[in-house]
């Protein structure tokens, strides 16, 4: 039996042994899936697509941190480490760039992505067919986001691979003009979008909706670069990486037009404003947290989940001081009265919020509301004002009391109470979601963000987080597109047509005569409408507005109330609206509100644009790296 | 103890052998210039007209960047050896030579040891004989814009200011008071006065003040020196 087994075991070995040495060490791994493993399988597909739809890019974003939506005065940011935005006076050149090479990893994933897709011979066609049209929408969309930064960047569009021959040179690409990237988004657009399903209740996939809301947004973005870039010459470069000639105006806005409207001609599915809540703030409020099929709206959003491994912080960071349930973690994004004056009467109006009557005495108020009365209810929908609603209680925002003689009495925190001059009691002097000068993670302004906010119970939470999602194209924008690009072309009637709808779901009933469609008129419709949405700076670099706007001039209280709803106005500090109650048992005004217009005391700095900063610095590492790439010009 | 004698070895070689040798010695060449048009100086705004140095022959094509002081002085302390000095296209209240594409054209310094460079620019502009004067608390400047570019390249003037502040850095970025006179408004050029009156600064008994003009589709407005003048 043993000698059965010494001979067995050495023919065994032989037998075992007998591998080609070439391929001794060639076993499959077990931790790694070949691509060919992965593109045999729509599930294991699906799950790269995910991480690409993961490393898209945006301005402002739920996951990019609260901080992300502050800046440019359209709000203040109350945090002791963030007050930077408000005492620096200007903007590097670099700033708003991208990383280089993050970005260009990302570009090689989508190329390999793309390439593998169409290479895979075990997917079924459709499969194969949707996911190549997805990796390619992804890819345009982020080319996009390059260009609205940088202007024409190297377009890309296969995987790049070293030969190491020791001559990386045939590697470096010079950059496309700038028209070209806005070309590619645009043809990439119309060449996949019959391959992307078209359904309304498909968000955080690509789809044709998607494809068409982003190729309207490119080439609006292109034609408005195109015919305001005339306004600023210096700011282009001779090979055309930086602006685009005007002749190619008209070409783009028409293009912009016919996207918009298949979109809104129903053919990429039924979308539709959102107007279920019969109040209109609160219905506009429910468009950015209703993630049900009622909301048909929204077009291509970044989801996230509770309990999924997928939320952010928004709420926990801009929630309320007294309703956070996290103990003071609240209150950073503060938007600014410069922001809040903006929103129209409901007579198609501009006025500031009045304050003092003509002769320059205080107006009081009965309700701390009341002043805001009679507005755009998207101001409602995207400010919590004071003594409005959030999760079912009301919010203490108040500034102390106004005294007979004019002078104020408040403490430096709600919790310090004092006795009110003539009484013994103390009670509380401030409101307990602020305003106080200089402290932080109350308001500041007089003024919480709604728009994002969470209402669920919990989402305050760090550990819960929230889930509410980031909404990348939704339809008032696509009506907003096609209203400014038949406006530049001239089609007045078109114009009115679109923007009256956003306007009548706002509350803002009387419809704009085509007479009444003016340049400003587009530039204020997108502010009010698009807030915190992280269109300001493009819609601001792309009019080339953003130096008259951002003149790094200090704004004073004059410059505040007037030139409302022009385009140009200056906005290069924000400023608060305080409240306070007044105090004079004598007078029949006792208790009532007034207001002050205050700049918050850490607004030391100004918005100050320069043209070095309408595209952002490429950097000097990447340059050296690849000396075909020019510099941006003003820098 | 065996460890503590160890780390006292360690701590011991680590002393004697620490880089001495191998240290650069810090740049020490200074190379110091001036905005100069025709020997008189450039006025420009603090860190506002920045200029760029490359050493080449390294590999890397990255600049050394700094800005002109308001008074048109620049200064760097650099290693010796070849320098190309620019002026970036669309900076500062004057034209920099170009080359035929379109690139800033470059000015070679070779440095050995200190020295001073005239950088000549063309301004748009050069404001002449300018004089600011305080009569009972209205400041009254009064100058004249010399236009020195008359060519295809010539640019009209969009407004002409005062800035008043209480340091010497009294310019476009948040001045104490200014006043300004837009370019259609000016009937003679060779004769422009601003009027301001002069802004409360006690217990400080003068203010700084300081001419500019904003030229047409410049960024950088172009200055005057600035002047002390007593309250």
């Amino acid at each position: 039996m043993k000698k059965i087994l010494f001979i067995a075991l050495p023919v065994m070995a032989l037998f075992a042994g007998c591998k080609k040495e070439s391929e001794f060490l060639d076993i499959p791994p077990i931790q790694v899936l070949p691509s060919d493993v992965t593109f045999s399988d729509p599930a294991l597909v699906l799950a790269v697509a995910g991480d690409l739809y993961n490393r898209q890019l945006d301005f402002s974003g739920l996951d990019n941190g609260w901080s992300s939506f502050t800046d440019f005065s359209e709000s203040f940011p109350s945090e002791n480490g963030s007050y930077f935005y408000v005492n620096r006076t200007g903007w590097d050149y670099s700033q708003w760039g991208v990383n280089w090479s993050d970005a260009y990893h990302y570009i090689r994933d989508l190329n390999l992505f793309i390439q593998r897709d169409s290479a895979s011979k075990e997917l079924t066609a459709d499969d194969k067919k949707r996911f190549l049209a997805e990796g390619r929408f992804l890819r345009a969309n982020f080319y996009f986001e390059m260009a609205k930064r940088m202007g024409g960047v190297p377009l890309i569009l296969t995987p790049l691979d070293y030969d190491f021959k020791g001559d990386p040179s045939y590697l470096q690409s010079a950059r496309a003009k700038e028209s070209d990237i806005y070309d590619f988004v645009i043809s990439e657009a119309e060449a996949i979008k019959n391959d992307l399903p078209a359904d309304v209740n498909e968000k955080s996939r690509a789809t044709k909706g998607a494809a068409l809301a982003m190729e309207a947004r490119a080439a609006l973005y292109a034609g408005s670069i195109a015919k305001y870039g005339a306004n600023t010459p210096a700011v282009s470069l001779p090979g055309g990486e930086v602006g685009i000639p005007s002749s190619k105006a008209a070409d783009y806005y028409q293009k912009a037009l016919k996207a918009a409207q298949s979109l809104i001609n129903g053919e990429a599915g039924a979308y539709k404003l959102y107007q279920v809540l019969p109040n209109l703030a609160d219905n506009f409020t429910a468009i950015f947290l209703d993630k049900s099929s009622v909301n048909q709206e929204s077009i291509f959003i970044e989801d996230f989940k509770v309990n999924g491994g997928k939320t952010h912080a928004f709420t926990t960071n801009d929630q309320p001081y007294s309703f956070s349930d996290e103990g003071g973690d609240a209150g950073r994004l503060n938007p600014s009265l410069n922001f809040v004056e903006a929103f129209e009467k409901l007579d198609n109006t501009y006025a500031p919020l009045p304050t003092v009557d003509g002769a320059g005495n205080p107006i009081y108020y009965d309700t701390l509301q009341k002043i805001f009365a009679g507005r755009d209810a998207r101001l409602e929908g995207t400010v919590i004002i004071p003594g409005s609603k959030f999760k079912g209680n009301t919010v203490d925002i108040w500034a102390g009391y106004v005294l007979a003689d004019g002078s104020i009495f408040t403490s430096d925190n709600a919790t310090n109470q004092k006795p009110l001059p003539g009484t013994t009691t103390p009670i509380q002097v401030v409101g307990n979601d602020g305003p106080i000068g200089g402290l932080e993670l109350r308001t500041q302004s007089g003024f919480y963000i709604r728009k994002w906010l969470d209402p669920q119970v919990g989402s305050g939470r760090r550990g819960r987080g929230s889930d509410v999602a980031f909404i990348r194209y939704r339809f008032a924008e696509v009506l907003l597109n096609a209203a400014e690009a038949a406006f530049e072309l001239g089609d007045m009637n078109t114009a009115a047509l679109y923007m009256n709808q956003v306007r009548a779901r706002a509350g803002l009933t009387i419809p704009l005569t085509t007479g009444e469609i003016t340049f400003d008129r587009i530039v204020h419709e997108r502010r009010v409408e698009l807030a915190f949405e992280g269109h300001q700076l493009y819609d601001m670099k792309r009019w080339r507005l953003a130096t008259a706007v951002w003149d790094g001039t200090p704004t004073s209280k004059a410059d505040l109330l007037s030139n409302i709803g022009s385009a140009t106005k200056k906005s290069t500090q924000p400023w608060g609206l305080w409240p306070y109650k007044y105090y004079n048992p004598g007078s029949p005004n006792n208790g009532k509100w007034l207001y002050k217009e205050v700049l918050p005391s850490p607004v030391t700095g100004v918005n100050r644009f320069q043209l070095g900063n309408y595209y952002s610095f490429i950097g000097d590492d990447v340059r050296s790296a690849n000396p075909k790439i020019v510099r941006q010009p003003n820098q | 103890m065996k460890s503590l004698s160890y780390s006292l070895l360690a701590g011991v070689m680590l002393t004697a052998f620490a880089c001495k040798k191998d240290n650069y010695a810090p740049p020490s060449s200074s190379l110091t210039g001036t905005l100069l048009y025709k020997g008189d100086t450039v006025g420009v705004e603090y860190n506002q007209v920045p200029y760029q140095l490359y050493q080449f022959g390294f590999g890397k094509t990255g600049s050394i960047d700094g800005t002109f002081a308001p008074d048109g002085n620049m200064s760097q302390l650099l290693f010796n050896g070849n320098y190309k000095f620019i002026i970036p296209n669309g900076q500062g209240p004057f034209m920099w030579p170009q080359t035929p594409a379109g690139a800033p054209d470059s000015l070679s310094i070779t440095m050995n040891g200190s020295q001073h460079i005239n950088i000549e620019v063309t301004p748009f502009y050069m404001i002449r004989n300018a004089k600011i004067t305080n009569s009972g608390g209205t400041l009254t400047a009064n100058f004249k814009a010399e236009q020195i570019i008359t060519d295809a390249n010539a640019k009209g003037i969009e407004r002409v200011v005062l800035f008043v502040d209480k340091t010497q850095f009294a310019s476009n970025a948040n001045p104490l008071a200014s006043a300004s006179i837009n370019g259609g408004d000016i009937t003679d050029p060779n004769n422009i006065t601003i009027t301001l009156a002069a802004p409360n600064v006690a217990p400080q008994k003068y203010v700084f003040a300081r001419i500019a003009v904003k030229i047409q589709g410049v960024e950088d407005l172009l200055y005057g020196s600035v002047q002390q003048i007593p309250l």
